[in-house]
């Protein structure tokens, strides 16, 4: 199996320089695990857009990176967490007409699809968490009905 | 049809049975060393054939002897079913369908009924009977037990095989300079349909395409997430600057969507191959003209 | 880049006019400062300059998240406001699949393959039927 050694990491999340090391890091965790090209990008563009939700709704936050394994088959864990005013329309926030509008909120339904498994626990008023994780060699799950 | 009589006169039968297994293990090995099921099978020399129906036969006198003919689970069995395996397999790689294959196994039991005939002329008629249903019983047991590992050892191949299809069922044809197609056979599914995408937008790059063909003819029904895959496929490859058609929409698949009210509204659609290759020449500015005033007209 | 970070691209990103035409590459992982300030250092080139076409090549992008995603988009639709088109080349396979699967599929934004099929794709009159890899309105 891999070794945690360069993919587990705790980063915070205070700037939009931040988030350039928050994708940097998931690049490299996941290429070290051994994921495609694509799913590589997958990946980095939904910690991306969960970083800066994060950053802008959460008022900063920090990353937890951890390697998970299950049934022989490794996976990158990403916790996103903040202390912010938390979602308070969890469905709505997951929906996608409501992140085609004015970018607020944009990301979290579309990052959902772009990872294997997407858990949001989210307490108005003292924060959120967002925790994805994506298995290699995994091939995308079908998008929930039309 | 065998008739089970109760235990008693069975133990008896199943006993001679085993004896006669041991007695003429040569022989039945011999015989069955020009069945095709062995002879195809070990085709290093005759002996090795004769060296796995001794395997088999003794498996067979194993199991009589633990007096369950009819249990496909007797311990007897295990030490031959890997060989049994590897013959299913060399069978099936042969292109034997299973029934083909069961009654090759049923081919076996003749040369044996035969000795058993031969051996036992002596004995009374009834239990020769007796000894023949029996023999007939293990035998078919032994066919089931060979059916199971040879099916079982197919999925195995199957599953493996599964992987490897998924890359080599995805082929990019280059059709003219700038317009590429992949003809696509099968069901779609999402672990398919995303190394289907990765293929042909891979293709664009490395053809510099302009064009992209999805061919769609030998897929058997296209329900909802295959259109949404299709979709997919388009907008990525528009992202890049490559335009991607869908053809072959059989008039039964364009019944489907119209049914299910699936949306295709963005992708470019041509009811065949040769029309979407022709909208894509007439897009990159060739000009098409029929030799034939009847051939098949641009779109 | 495969092992130790590259730096992250702060500050300016160049844009180079050719002729009628600005080219602007972007390179690695971009600042959303960056991207915002590309965003209004073009808005003025253009009105200053009076291009009539923008290729942005971003062959060199690993990743297009919806903030970047969007950035591009409303460079194109500011470029038309004052009269320029705008085409962006060379995205790569892994990242279209991402923005698709993102839910972002920047209808409208024209595309090409290549820097060299933007430019060809500009040099073109506005008026075209053959639009091969350009986003045609509504069917």
């Amino acid at each position: 199996m891999h070794t945690a050694a360069g993919v587990e990491a705790c980063l915070p999340i205070r700037s939009d320089m931040d988030l350039v090391w928050v994708r940097q890091h998931v690049r490299q965790a996941a290429a070290r695990l051994g994921f495609g090209l694509v799913d590589q990008t997958k990946l980095v563009t939904a910690a991306s857009e969960l970083a800066r939700n994060t950053l802008v709704h959460g008022g900063g936050g920090q990353l937890e990176v951890s390697l998970v394994t299950a049934d022989g088959v490794s996976g990158l864990r990403l916790a996103f967490s903040d202390s912010g005013p938390g979602i308070p329309d969890l469905e709505r926030a997951l929906s996608d007409g409501y992140t085609s509008g004015d970018g607020l909120g944009m990301g979290l339904g579309g990052a959902r699809r772009l990872v294997h498994d997407f858990e949001v626990e989210s307490v108005p008023g003292s924060g959120t968490t967002v925790r994805v994780t994506s298995w290699v060699g995994r091939p995308p799950r079908p998008r929930e009905e039309v | 049809m065998p008739e089970h009589e109760a235990g008693g006169t069975l133990g008896t039968s199943t006993l001679e049975v085993r004896d006669f297994l041991r007695r003429r293990r040569e022989q039945i090995a011999q015989r069955w060393a020009d069945e095709p099921l062995f002879r195809t099978v070990f085709t290093v020399s005759r002996d090795e054939a004769v060296e796995a129906g001794k395997a088999v036969v003794d498996a067979l006198a194993q199991v009589a002897d633990s007096q369950r003919v009819e249990d496909p689970d007797a311990a007897g069995f295990t030490g031959v079913r890997e060989q049994l395996a590897r013959m299913g397999a060399a069978r099936s790689r042969a292109g034997l369908s299973a029934t083909q294959m069961s009654s090759e196994l049923a081919a076996l039991w003749p040369p044996v009924e035969n000795l058993l005939v031969a051996d036992l002329d002596q004995a009374p008629p009834e239990e020769l009977r007796e000894c023949s249903t029996t023999l007939s019983v293990l035998m078919g047991t032994l066919r089931l037990v060979a059916m199971q590992t040879a099916l079982s050892e197919g999925q195995a191949l199957i599953d493996r095989q599964r992987l490897q299809l998924l890359e080599v069922a995805t082929p990019v044809i280059k059709l003219w300079d700038g317009i590429v197609a992949v003809p696509l056979i099968g069901t779609l599914d999402s672990a398919r349909s995303q190394v289907v995408m990765e293929t042909l937008l891979n293709a664009v790059v490395d053809q510099h395409a302009r064009f992209a063909i999805l061919d769609i003819t030998g897929v058997p029904t296209v329900d909802s997430l295959v259109a949404q895959h299709l979709m997919k496929t388009v907008a990525a490859a528009r992202l890049m600057g490559a335009e991607c058609v869908v053809s072959g929409i059989r008039p039964a698949i364009a019944q489907t969507i119209v049914h299910l009210g699936l949306d295709l509204g963005t992708v470019k659609t041509r009811a065949s191959l040769a029309d979407a290759l022709g909208y894509c020449l007439h897009e990159l500015g060739a000009n098409i003209v029929n030799a034939t005033p009847d051939g098949a007209g641009r779109r | 880049m495969s092992e130790g970070f590259s730096r992250p691209v702060a500050g300016h990103v160049p844009v180079l006019r050719l002729g009628d035409v600005l080219l602007v590459t972007l390179q690695g992982d971009l600042h959303d400062s960056t991207a915002q300030q590309l965003q209004q250092d073009l808005s003025e080139t253009i009105a200053h300059s009076r291009v009539t076409g923008v290729v942005i090549d971003i062959s060199g992008v690993e990743i297009v998240d919806s903030f970047l995603g969007r950035v591009l988009a409303e460079i194109a639709a500011q470029a038309e406001l004052l009269a320029a088109r705008t085409v962006v080349a060379g995205m790569r396979p892994a990242v279209a699949i991402t923005l698709v699967e993102l839910g972002l599929t920047l209808p409208g934004l024209r595309t090409a393959l290549t820097t060299e099929a933007a430019m060809e794709l500009l040099a073109q009159p506005i008026v075209s039927s053959r639009s091969g890899g350009l986003r045609q309105g509504s069917p």
